[in-house]
Protein backbone atom coordinates (compact mmCIF):
# COMPACT_ATOMS: atom_id res chain seq x y z
CA UNK A 1 0.00 0.00 0.00
CA UNK A 2 1.48 3.60 -0.63
CA UNK A 3 1.32 5.55 2.03
CA UNK A 4 -0.49 8.68 0.56
CA UNK A 5 0.74 11.10 3.73
CA UNK A 6 4.57 10.79 1.85
CA UNK A 7 2.75 11.85 -0.72
CA UNK A 8 0.97 14.93 0.38
CA UNK A 9 3.07 16.00 3.78
CA UNK A 10 5.25 18.89 3.20
CA UNK A 11 7.63 17.02 6.25
CA UNK A 12 7.29 13.32 6.80
CA UNK A 13 9.21 11.24 9.34
CA UNK A 14 8.80 7.60 10.40
CA UNK A 15 10.92 6.04 12.63
CA UNK A 16 13.11 9.16 12.62
CA UNK A 17 16.27 8.74 15.31
CA UNK A 18 18.90 10.73 16.38
CA UNK A 19 21.91 9.39 18.53
CA UNK A 20 24.87 11.39 19.57
CA UNK A 21 27.28 8.45 20.75
CA UNK A 22 25.11 6.78 23.49
CA UNK A 23 22.45 9.16 24.10
CA UNK A 24 19.12 8.91 22.05
CA UNK A 25 17.96 12.19 21.25
CA UNK A 26 15.45 11.43 18.90
CA UNK A 27 13.85 7.54 19.36
CA UNK A 28 11.61 6.92 16.40
CA UNK A 29 9.12 9.50 15.93
CA UNK A 30 6.42 9.62 13.62
CA UNK A 31 4.61 12.70 11.78
CA UNK A 32 3.27 14.51 8.75
CA UNK A 33 3.19 18.24 8.30
CA UNK A 34 0.88 19.69 5.52
CA UNK A 35 1.33 22.51 3.59
CA UNK A 36 -0.47 25.67 5.06
CA UNK A 37 -0.27 24.50 8.94
CA UNK A 38 1.14 25.78 11.73
CA UNK A 39 2.70 22.48 13.32
CA UNK A 40 4.34 22.42 16.53
CA UNK A 41 6.90 20.36 18.99
CA UNK A 42 5.81 20.73 22.60
CA UNK A 43 8.17 19.56 24.95
CA UNK A 44 11.09 20.52 28.07
CA UNK A 45 14.21 21.39 27.45
CA UNK A 46 15.83 18.01 26.65
CA UNK A 47 13.11 15.96 24.66
CA UNK A 48 14.76 16.06 21.74
CA UNK A 49 12.73 19.04 19.64
CA UNK A 50 15.85 20.92 18.54
CA UNK A 51 17.88 18.24 17.37
CA UNK A 52 14.41 17.19 15.32
CA UNK A 53 14.27 20.34 14.08
CA UNK A 54 17.85 20.11 12.91
CA UNK A 55 17.34 17.40 11.10
CA UNK A 56 14.33 18.89 9.48
CA UNK A 57 16.79 21.84 8.81
CA UNK A 58 19.50 19.44 6.86
CA UNK A 59 22.03 20.34 9.10
CA UNK A 60 21.77 16.79 11.08
CA UNK A 61 21.87 13.58 9.26
CA UNK A 62 19.50 11.41 10.62
CA UNK A 63 20.70 8.77 12.03
CA UNK A 64 17.73 6.14 11.11
CA UNK A 65 14.26 5.85 10.15
CA UNK A 66 12.97 8.13 6.90
CA UNK A 67 12.72 11.61 6.48
CA UNK A 68 11.45 13.54 3.50
CA UNK A 69 10.93 17.23 2.87
CA UNK A 70 9.33 19.08 0.53
CA UNK A 71 9.70 15.48 -1.46
CA UNK A 72 13.51 15.51 -0.83
CA UNK A 73 15.69 13.20 0.83
CA UNK A 74 17.30 15.43 3.10
CA UNK A 75 21.05 13.76 2.76
CA UNK A 76 21.11 13.70 -0.78
CA UNK A 77 19.49 16.74 -1.43
CA UNK A 78 19.73 19.02 1.50
CA UNK A 79 21.10 22.49 -0.33
CA UNK A 80 18.05 22.52 -2.21
CA UNK A 81 16.05 21.60 0.58
CA UNK A 82 17.51 24.45 2.26
CA UNK A 83 17.31 26.94 -0.28
CA UNK A 84 13.48 26.57 0.03
CA UNK A 85 13.61 26.81 4.02
CA UNK A 86 13.52 29.94 6.43
CA UNK A 87 14.95 29.10 9.50
CA UNK A 88 14.87 30.99 12.59
CA UNK A 89 17.35 29.32 15.41
CA UNK A 90 16.98 29.30 19.07
CA UNK A 91 20.37 31.45 19.64
CA UNK A 92 20.29 34.31 17.28
CA UNK A 93 23.08 34.06 14.69
CA UNK A 94 22.96 37.85 13.12
CA UNK A 95 26.09 39.78 12.45
CA UNK A 96 26.45 42.33 15.04
CA UNK A 97 29.17 44.02 12.90
CA UNK A 98 26.76 44.81 10.09
CA UNK A 99 23.50 46.88 9.57
CA UNK A 100 19.82 45.30 10.05
CA UNK A 101 19.56 46.00 6.38
CA UNK A 102 22.87 44.43 5.74
CA UNK A 103 22.14 41.71 7.84
CA UNK A 104 19.29 40.94 5.36
CA UNK A 105 20.58 41.35 2.25
CA UNK A 106 24.22 39.28 3.18
CA UNK A 107 22.37 36.41 4.12
CA UNK A 108 20.28 36.53 0.82
CA UNK A 109 23.23 36.43 -1.28
CA UNK A 110 23.49 33.24 0.17
CA UNK A 111 20.76 31.66 -1.84
CA UNK A 112 22.05 33.31 -5.42
CA UNK A 113 19.27 36.36 -4.97
CA UNK A 114 20.81 39.51 -6.77
CA UNK A 115 21.63 42.90 -5.48
CA UNK A 116 19.10 44.71 -6.87
CA UNK A 117 16.41 42.26 -5.72
CA UNK A 118 17.45 42.32 -2.21
CA UNK A 119 17.44 45.72 -1.75
CA UNK A 120 13.58 45.50 -2.50
CA UNK A 121 13.15 42.53 -0.55
CA UNK A 122 15.33 43.90 2.28
CA UNK A 123 12.72 47.16 2.38
CA UNK A 124 9.38 44.63 2.62
CA UNK A 125 11.02 42.69 4.63
CA UNK A 126 12.02 45.30 7.69
CA UNK A 127 8.80 46.82 7.03
CA UNK A 128 6.84 43.75 7.82
CA UNK A 129 8.72 43.57 11.00
CA UNK A 130 8.75 46.93 12.03
CA UNK A 131 12.29 47.33 11.84
CA UNK A 132 12.38 49.80 8.65
CA UNK A 133 13.43 52.94 10.53
CA UNK A 134 16.15 50.78 12.00
CA UNK A 135 17.49 49.47 8.74
CA UNK A 136 21.26 51.92 9.06
CA UNK A 137 21.56 51.01 12.29
CA UNK A 138 23.91 48.73 13.98
CA UNK A 139 22.66 44.95 15.09
CA UNK A 140 24.46 45.30 18.87
CA UNK A 141 22.03 48.05 20.28
CA UNK A 142 18.75 46.33 19.20
CA UNK A 143 16.47 45.09 22.00
CA UNK A 144 15.68 40.99 22.35
CA UNK A 145 12.84 41.45 20.46
CA UNK A 146 14.07 43.40 17.83
CA UNK A 147 16.95 40.92 17.34
CA UNK A 148 14.39 38.18 16.65
CA UNK A 149 12.17 39.95 14.62
CA UNK A 150 15.43 40.76 12.27
CA UNK A 151 16.31 37.00 12.67
CA UNK A 152 12.33 36.13 10.83
CA UNK A 153 13.29 39.03 8.38
CA UNK A 154 16.45 37.51 7.23
CA UNK A 155 15.11 33.78 7.05
CA UNK A 156 12.28 35.14 5.05
CA UNK A 157 14.50 36.36 2.71
CA UNK A 158 14.14 33.71 0.35
CA UNK A 159 10.40 33.27 0.31
CA UNK A 160 10.58 30.04 1.77
CA UNK A 161 8.12 27.31 1.91
CA UNK A 162 8.35 26.29 5.26
CA UNK A 163 9.69 28.29 8.25
CA UNK A 164 11.36 26.66 11.13
CA UNK A 165 11.48 28.08 14.72
CA UNK A 166 13.45 27.08 17.50
CA UNK A 167 12.03 28.71 20.42
CA UNK A 168 11.10 31.72 18.69
CA UNK A 169 10.42 33.57 21.86
CA UNK A 170 12.10 32.17 24.40
CA UNK A 171 13.77 34.82 26.72
CA UNK A 172 11.51 37.93 25.49
CA UNK A 173 9.32 39.99 27.67
CA UNK A 174 5.62 39.22 27.28
CA UNK A 175 5.07 42.48 25.17
CA UNK A 176 8.00 41.52 22.87
CA UNK A 177 6.56 37.79 22.43
CA UNK A 178 2.81 38.59 21.02
CA UNK A 179 4.88 40.96 18.73
CA UNK A 180 6.44 38.31 17.38
CA UNK A 181 3.31 36.01 17.39
CA UNK A 182 1.15 38.60 15.92
CA UNK A 183 4.06 38.51 12.51
CA UNK A 184 3.78 34.75 12.79
CA UNK A 185 0.24 34.84 12.44
CA UNK A 186 0.41 36.95 9.38
CA UNK A 187 3.07 34.90 8.08
CA UNK A 188 0.48 32.10 8.37
CA UNK A 189 -2.45 33.96 7.49
CA UNK A 190 -0.32 33.77 4.05
CA UNK A 191 0.01 30.78 3.80
CA UNK A 192 2.88 29.97 4.78
CA UNK A 193 4.03 26.36 6.63
CA UNK A 194 5.17 27.23 10.21
CA UNK A 195 7.48 24.39 12.62
CA UNK A 196 7.91 25.78 15.87
CA UNK A 197 9.47 23.85 19.08
CA UNK A 198 8.60 25.31 22.00
CA UNK A 199 8.23 24.32 25.75
CA UNK A 200 5.45 27.82 26.21
CA UNK A 201 2.07 25.93 26.29
CA UNK A 202 0.61 29.67 25.57
CA UNK A 203 2.90 29.72 22.66
CA UNK A 204 1.09 26.44 21.62
CA UNK A 205 -2.34 27.26 21.77
CA UNK A 206 -1.50 30.52 20.03
CA UNK A 207 -0.05 29.64 17.01
CA UNK A 208 -0.72 25.82 16.44
CA UNK A 209 -3.20 23.64 14.23
CA UNK A 210 -1.71 20.74 15.38
CA UNK A 211 0.93 19.66 18.08
CA UNK A 212 2.91 16.54 19.03
CA UNK A 213 3.99 16.72 22.79
CA UNK A 214 7.27 15.11 23.25
CA UNK A 215 9.17 13.84 26.37
CA UNK A 216 12.67 11.96 26.15
CA UNK A 217 12.86 11.71 22.38
CA UNK A 218 9.82 9.96 21.50
CA UNK A 219 6.14 11.40 21.16
CA UNK A 220 3.60 11.39 23.68
CA UNK A 221 0.52 12.33 21.93
CA UNK A 222 -0.50 14.37 18.90
CA UNK A 223 -3.15 16.40 17.54
CA UNK A 224 -4.99 20.29 17.66
CA UNK A 225 -4.77 21.93 21.40
CA UNK A 226 -8.28 21.33 21.98
CA UNK A 227 -8.27 17.78 21.23
CA UNK A 228 -5.20 17.37 22.92
CA UNK A 229 -6.90 19.42 26.15
CA UNK A 230 -10.27 16.99 25.57
CA UNK A 231 -8.40 13.78 25.47
CA UNK A 232 -5.70 14.27 28.71
CA UNK A 233 -7.65 16.20 30.58
CA UNK A 234 -10.83 17.63 32.18
CA UNK A 235 -12.86 20.85 31.41
CA UNK A 236 -11.52 22.29 34.87
CA UNK A 237 -9.05 22.43 36.89
CA UNK A 238 -8.66 23.56 40.81
CA UNK A 239 -5.72 24.65 41.94
CA UNK A 240 -4.99 24.24 45.84
CA UNK A 241 -2.44 26.04 47.45
CA UNK A 242 -1.69 25.72 51.36
CA UNK A 243 0.29 28.15 53.19
CA UNK A 244 1.65 25.73 55.54
CA UNK A 245 1.67 22.46 55.18
CA UNK A 246 -1.39 20.43 54.15
CA UNK A 247 -2.99 17.86 56.47
CA UNK A 248 -1.65 14.66 56.33
CA UNK A 249 -4.69 12.86 55.61
CA UNK A 250 -5.25 15.18 52.85
CA UNK A 251 -5.41 12.85 50.12
CA UNK A 252 -7.81 10.69 51.41
CA UNK A 253 -10.47 13.54 52.17
CA UNK A 254 -10.55 14.71 48.91
CA UNK A 255 -10.22 11.57 46.91
CA UNK A 256 -13.70 11.24 44.70
CA UNK A 257 -14.00 14.68 44.32
CA UNK A 258 -12.62 15.33 40.96
CA UNK A 259 -11.80 12.65 38.09
CA UNK A 260 -8.04 13.07 38.69
CA UNK A 261 -6.10 14.54 41.24
CA UNK A 262 -2.02 15.86 41.04
CA UNK A 263 0.00 16.84 44.05
CA UNK A 264 2.45 19.31 43.14
CA UNK A 265 5.71 20.22 45.77
CA UNK A 266 3.35 23.85 45.64
CA UNK A 267 0.01 22.68 45.14
CA UNK A 268 -2.63 20.26 44.31
CA UNK A 269 -4.61 20.12 41.31
CA UNK A 270 -8.22 18.79 40.75
CA UNK A 271 -9.54 17.33 37.48
CA UNK A 272 -12.99 18.22 37.25
CA UNK A 273 -16.05 19.11 34.78
CA UNK A 274 -16.95 22.04 36.84
CA UNK A 275 -14.41 23.87 38.65
CA UNK A 276 -16.85 25.50 40.84
CA UNK A 277 -19.17 22.58 42.17
CA UNK A 278 -15.61 20.82 43.28
CA UNK A 279 -14.21 23.88 44.83
CA UNK A 280 -17.45 24.13 46.90
CA UNK A 281 -17.13 20.70 48.44
CA UNK A 282 -13.41 21.50 49.00
CA UNK A 283 -14.74 24.64 51.08
CA UNK A 284 -17.85 22.05 52.76
CA UNK A 285 -14.73 19.08 53.92
CA UNK A 286 -13.59 22.15 56.19
CA UNK A 287 -10.27 22.39 54.14
CA UNK A 288 -8.67 25.96 54.08
CA UNK A 289 -6.14 26.26 51.50
CA UNK A 290 -4.59 29.55 51.47
CA UNK A 291 -6.21 30.07 47.65
CA UNK A 292 -8.66 28.36 45.43
CA UNK A 293 -8.70 29.12 41.95
CA UNK A 294 -10.49 27.46 39.24
CA UNK A 295 -9.34 27.35 35.70
CA UNK A 296 -9.44 25.85 32.22
CA UNK A 297 -7.09 22.95 31.11
CA UNK A 298 -4.51 24.52 29.17
CA UNK A 299 -1.11 21.73 27.58
CA UNK A 300 0.54 21.98 31.19
CA UNK A 301 -2.04 20.14 31.95
CA UNK A 302 -1.94 17.11 29.12
CA UNK A 303 1.63 17.48 29.19
CA UNK A 304 1.62 16.92 33.16
CA UNK A 305 -0.83 13.97 32.65
CA UNK A 306 1.58 12.50 29.49
CA UNK A 307 4.67 12.61 31.54
CA UNK A 308 3.81 13.40 35.33
CA UNK A 309 6.28 16.34 34.86
CA UNK A 310 5.28 19.96 34.53
CA UNK A 311 6.73 21.89 31.20
CA UNK A 312 8.93 24.96 32.50
CA UNK A 313 10.51 24.13 35.47
CA UNK B 1 24.70 28.30 -9.14
CA UNK B 2 28.12 26.60 -8.65
CA UNK B 3 30.32 25.55 -5.54
CA UNK B 4 32.51 28.32 -7.09
CA UNK B 5 30.00 30.64 -6.37
CA UNK B 6 28.63 29.71 -3.47
CA UNK B 7 31.40 30.15 -1.63
CA UNK B 8 31.72 33.69 -3.24
CA UNK B 9 28.78 34.39 -1.48
CA UNK B 10 30.53 33.20 1.68
CA UNK B 11 33.48 35.47 0.78
CA UNK B 12 31.09 38.47 0.34
CA UNK B 13 30.52 38.31 4.21
CA UNK B 14 33.77 38.43 5.11
CA UNK B 15 34.14 41.74 2.55
CA UNK B 16 31.17 43.24 4.21
CA UNK B 17 32.35 42.96 7.68
CA UNK B 18 36.03 44.19 6.44
CA UNK B 19 34.53 47.63 5.26
CA UNK B 20 33.82 48.45 8.92
CA UNK B 21 36.77 47.09 10.40
CA UNK B 22 39.77 48.03 7.44
CA UNK B 23 40.69 51.69 8.30
CA UNK B 24 42.98 49.92 11.23
CA UNK B 25 44.57 47.38 9.55
CA UNK B 26 45.43 49.27 6.68
CA UNK B 27 47.47 51.46 8.54
CA UNK B 28 49.04 48.56 10.60
CA UNK B 29 50.09 46.59 6.79
CA UNK B 30 51.49 50.11 5.81
CA UNK B 31 52.78 51.33 9.34
CA UNK B 32 54.40 47.21 10.26
CA UNK B 33 56.61 47.07 7.44
CA UNK B 34 58.31 50.65 7.72
CA UNK B 35 58.54 50.39 11.26
CA UNK B 36 60.32 47.12 11.39
CA UNK B 37 62.14 47.63 7.88
CA UNK B 38 63.39 51.08 9.65
CA UNK B 39 64.45 49.51 13.04
CA UNK B 40 66.23 46.49 11.89
CA UNK B 41 67.16 46.99 7.88
CA UNK B 42 68.67 50.45 8.50
CA UNK B 43 68.83 50.97 12.15
CA UNK B 44 70.09 47.36 13.41
CA UNK B 45 71.64 46.98 9.74
CA UNK B 46 74.39 49.75 10.04
CA UNK B 47 76.13 47.82 12.76
CA UNK B 48 75.14 44.31 11.17
CA UNK B 49 76.97 45.81 7.94
CA UNK B 50 80.13 46.74 9.85
CA UNK B 51 80.97 43.30 11.71
CA UNK B 52 79.67 40.23 9.33
CA UNK B 53 77.69 41.45 6.01
CA UNK B 54 75.11 38.94 5.00
CA UNK B 55 75.92 36.28 2.55
CA UNK B 56 75.96 37.50 -0.76
CA UNK B 57 77.53 40.78 0.12
CA UNK B 58 73.71 42.28 0.22
CA UNK B 59 72.90 44.73 2.79
CA UNK B 60 70.97 43.89 5.77
CA UNK B 61 68.43 45.66 5.11
CA UNK B 62 67.76 43.97 1.97
CA UNK B 63 68.68 40.85 3.52
CA UNK B 64 66.17 41.09 5.89
CA UNK B 65 63.39 42.58 3.92
CA UNK B 66 62.08 39.49 2.22
CA UNK B 67 62.16 37.53 5.38
CA UNK B 68 59.95 39.98 7.22
CA UNK B 69 57.52 39.93 4.31
CA UNK B 70 56.68 35.76 4.76
CA UNK B 71 56.84 36.24 8.69
CA UNK B 72 54.54 38.63 8.58
CA UNK B 73 52.19 36.41 5.77
CA UNK B 74 52.55 33.52 8.31
CA UNK B 75 50.96 36.12 11.37
CA UNK B 76 48.34 37.18 9.22
CA UNK B 77 47.31 33.50 8.05
CA UNK B 78 47.65 32.00 11.32
CA UNK B 79 45.45 34.72 13.08
CA UNK B 80 43.24 34.83 10.04
CA UNK B 81 41.87 31.30 10.71
CA UNK B 82 42.28 30.87 14.15
CA UNK B 83 40.26 33.11 16.35
CA UNK B 84 38.27 33.85 13.29
CA UNK B 85 37.37 30.32 12.74
CA UNK B 86 37.11 29.30 16.34
CA UNK B 87 34.41 32.51 17.13
CA UNK B 88 32.17 31.49 13.68
CA UNK B 89 31.25 28.15 15.44
CA UNK B 90 31.12 29.26 18.96
CA UNK B 91 30.36 33.61 19.51
CA UNK B 92 29.46 34.87 16.77
CA UNK B 93 27.91 31.98 14.79
CA UNK B 94 28.41 33.30 11.12
CA UNK B 95 28.68 29.33 10.11
CA UNK B 96 25.85 28.23 11.82
CA UNK B 97 23.70 31.12 10.00
CA UNK B 98 25.64 30.01 6.79
CA UNK B 99 25.35 25.90 7.21
CA UNK B 100 21.45 26.64 7.34
CA UNK B 101 21.38 28.31 3.99
CA UNK B 102 22.26 25.94 0.72
CA UNK B 103 25.93 26.79 1.61
CA UNK B 104 27.83 23.38 2.79
CA UNK B 105 30.96 23.01 4.68
CA UNK B 106 32.73 23.56 1.76
CA UNK B 107 31.91 26.31 0.40
CA UNK B 108 31.70 28.18 3.72
CA UNK B 109 35.52 26.82 4.60
CA UNK B 110 36.42 27.86 0.73
CA UNK B 111 34.68 31.36 1.07
CA UNK B 112 36.76 32.16 4.20
CA UNK B 113 39.91 30.71 3.17
CA UNK B 114 39.45 33.05 0.03
CA UNK B 115 39.03 35.73 2.50
CA UNK B 116 42.73 35.60 3.97
CA UNK B 117 43.77 34.88 0.52
CA UNK B 118 42.68 38.14 -0.27
CA UNK B 119 44.25 39.78 3.02
CA UNK B 120 47.22 38.35 1.98
CA UNK B 121 47.23 39.80 -0.99
CA UNK B 122 46.59 43.35 0.39
CA UNK B 123 48.95 43.25 2.92
CA UNK B 124 51.52 41.49 0.62
CA UNK B 125 51.43 44.13 -1.63
CA UNK B 126 51.78 46.49 0.64
CA UNK B 127 55.21 45.09 1.88
CA UNK B 128 56.12 44.46 -1.54
CA UNK B 129 55.59 48.25 -2.08
CA UNK B 130 57.52 49.39 1.41
CA UNK B 131 60.29 46.91 -0.12
CA UNK B 132 60.88 48.49 -3.59
CA UNK B 133 61.13 51.50 -1.56
CA UNK B 134 63.87 50.19 0.17
CA UNK B 135 65.50 49.50 -3.52
CA UNK B 136 65.52 45.88 -2.06
CA UNK B 137 64.54 43.87 -5.53
CA UNK B 138 67.70 42.64 -6.63
CA UNK B 139 65.84 40.69 -9.53
CA UNK B 140 62.28 40.97 -11.61
CA UNK B 141 61.87 37.77 -10.24
CA UNK B 142 60.76 39.14 -6.94
CA UNK B 143 58.10 40.03 -7.98
CA UNK B 144 57.26 36.66 -6.87
CA UNK B 145 57.81 37.34 -4.12
CA UNK B 146 54.23 38.17 -3.60
CA UNK B 147 52.67 34.49 -4.57
CA UNK B 148 55.75 33.41 -2.81
CA UNK B 149 54.53 35.20 0.84
CA UNK B 150 50.90 34.36 0.31
CA UNK B 151 51.68 30.10 -0.57
CA UNK B 152 53.39 30.97 3.23
CA UNK B 153 50.45 32.15 4.48
CA UNK B 154 48.14 29.81 3.37
CA UNK B 155 50.55 27.09 4.50
CA UNK B 156 49.65 28.40 7.94
CA UNK B 157 45.89 29.75 7.61
CA UNK B 158 44.30 25.82 6.24
CA UNK B 159 45.88 23.78 9.46
CA UNK B 160 44.95 26.37 11.23
CA UNK B 161 41.26 26.67 10.45
CA UNK B 162 41.58 22.74 10.69
CA UNK B 163 42.35 23.02 14.21
CA UNK B 164 40.32 25.40 15.29
CA UNK B 165 37.15 24.20 13.81
CA UNK B 166 38.02 21.34 16.16
CA UNK B 167 38.38 22.50 19.69
CA UNK B 168 35.85 24.63 22.47
CA UNK B 169 38.17 27.08 23.52
CA UNK B 170 40.12 29.04 22.71
CA UNK B 171 43.29 29.03 25.11
CA UNK B 172 45.57 26.61 22.80
CA UNK B 173 46.00 29.85 20.51
CA UNK B 174 47.67 31.67 22.77
CA UNK B 175 50.24 28.55 23.68
CA UNK B 176 50.66 28.09 19.69
CA UNK B 177 51.55 31.51 19.23
CA UNK B 178 54.18 31.60 21.84
CA UNK B 179 55.75 28.16 21.82
CA UNK B 180 55.44 27.38 17.70
CA UNK B 181 55.07 31.17 15.85
CA UNK B 182 57.10 33.02 18.14
CA UNK B 183 59.35 31.06 17.51
CA UNK B 184 59.34 30.41 14.17
CA UNK B 185 59.37 33.99 13.83
CA UNK B 186 62.63 34.10 15.52
CA UNK B 187 64.85 31.34 14.54
CA UNK B 188 63.84 30.39 11.12
CA UNK B 189 65.93 32.66 9.26
CA UNK B 190 64.16 35.70 8.87
CA UNK B 191 66.84 37.77 10.87
CA UNK B 192 69.55 35.78 10.33
CA UNK B 193 70.65 32.61 8.13
CA UNK B 194 69.74 29.42 10.28
CA UNK B 195 73.54 28.11 9.25
CA UNK B 196 74.74 29.94 11.96
CA UNK B 197 72.36 28.26 14.44
CA UNK B 198 73.84 25.28 16.37
CA UNK B 199 73.78 21.98 13.98
CA UNK B 200 70.74 20.44 16.00
CA UNK B 201 68.72 23.55 15.80
CA UNK B 202 69.83 24.06 12.02
CA UNK B 203 68.36 21.00 11.24
CA UNK B 204 65.07 21.79 12.98
CA UNK B 205 64.50 25.15 11.64
CA UNK B 206 64.74 23.59 7.48
CA UNK B 207 61.81 22.03 8.61
CA UNK B 208 59.44 24.25 9.54
CA UNK B 209 57.21 26.15 6.98
CA UNK B 210 58.37 29.24 7.95
CA UNK B 211 62.29 28.61 6.77
CA UNK B 212 60.74 27.45 3.20
CA UNK B 213 58.71 30.81 2.96
CA UNK B 214 61.57 32.67 3.90
CA UNK B 215 64.08 31.13 1.94
CA UNK B 216 61.96 31.18 -1.51
CA UNK B 217 60.69 35.13 -1.01
CA UNK B 218 64.51 35.99 -0.18
CA UNK B 219 65.80 34.04 -3.26
CA UNK B 220 63.32 35.80 -5.50
CA UNK B 221 63.87 39.81 -4.48
CA UNK B 222 67.53 38.50 -4.26
CA UNK B 223 67.67 36.99 -7.30
CA UNK B 224 69.97 33.86 -6.35
CA UNK B 225 67.18 31.25 -6.17
CA UNK B 226 67.39 27.87 -8.58
CA UNK B 227 64.61 26.32 -9.93
CA UNK B 228 65.05 22.94 -7.90
CA UNK B 229 65.19 24.44 -4.51
CA UNK B 230 62.73 27.03 -5.59
CA UNK B 231 60.19 24.17 -6.28
CA UNK B 232 61.34 22.32 -2.72
CA UNK B 233 59.78 25.14 -0.96
CA UNK B 234 56.84 25.64 -3.50
CA UNK B 235 56.36 21.73 -2.98
CA UNK B 236 56.62 21.80 0.73
CA UNK B 237 53.98 24.65 1.25
CA UNK B 238 51.57 23.82 -1.08
CA UNK B 239 51.52 20.02 0.49
CA UNK B 240 51.07 21.70 3.85
CA UNK B 241 48.47 24.14 2.77
CA UNK B 242 46.34 21.26 0.61
CA UNK B 243 46.67 18.56 3.46
CA UNK B 244 45.30 21.44 5.76
CA UNK B 245 42.42 22.21 3.44
CA UNK B 246 41.17 18.71 3.39
CA UNK B 247 41.47 18.21 6.89
CA UNK B 248 39.62 21.13 7.11
CA UNK B 249 36.86 20.12 5.31
CA UNK B 250 36.55 17.00 7.58
CA UNK B 251 36.39 19.22 10.69
CA UNK B 252 34.41 21.84 9.12
CA UNK B 253 31.83 19.00 8.23
CA UNK B 254 31.73 17.45 11.82
CA UNK B 255 31.12 20.31 13.49
CA UNK B 256 28.09 21.76 11.04
CA UNK B 257 26.58 18.76 10.13
CA UNK B 258 26.40 16.88 13.61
Amino acid sequence: MVDVSEQTALIHARGLTKQFGDLVAVDGIDFDVPRGQAFGFLGPNGAGKSSTMRMIGCVSPPSGGALRILGLDPVRDGAEIRSRLGVVPQEDTLDFELTVRENVVIYGRYFGLSRRELQERADRLLEFVQLDERAGSKVEPLSGGMKRRLTIARSLVNDPEVLLLDEPTTGLDPQARHTVWDRLFRLKQRGVTLVLTTHYMDEAEQLCDRLVVMDKGRIAAEGSPLELIRQYSTREVVELRFRTEPPSDLATRIDGLARRIEALPDRMLLYTDDGDATADRVHELGLHPQSVLVRRSTLEDVFLRLTGRTLVD
Amino acid sequence: MTAVTYAFRSYEFWLAQYRRVWRGTIVTSVVNPVFYLGALGVGLGTLVNKSSAPPGGVSYAHFVAPGLLAAAAMQIGSNESSWPVLGSFKWTRTYLAQASTPLGPGTILAGHQLWVVSRLLTSGAIYMAVIAAFGGFHSWLGVFALPAAMLTGMAFSTPFAAYAASIESDSAFVAINRFLIVPMFLFSGTFFPVSRLPQGLELVAYATPLWHGVDLCRGLTLGTIGAGLAAVHVVYLLALGVAGLAAARITYSRRLRK
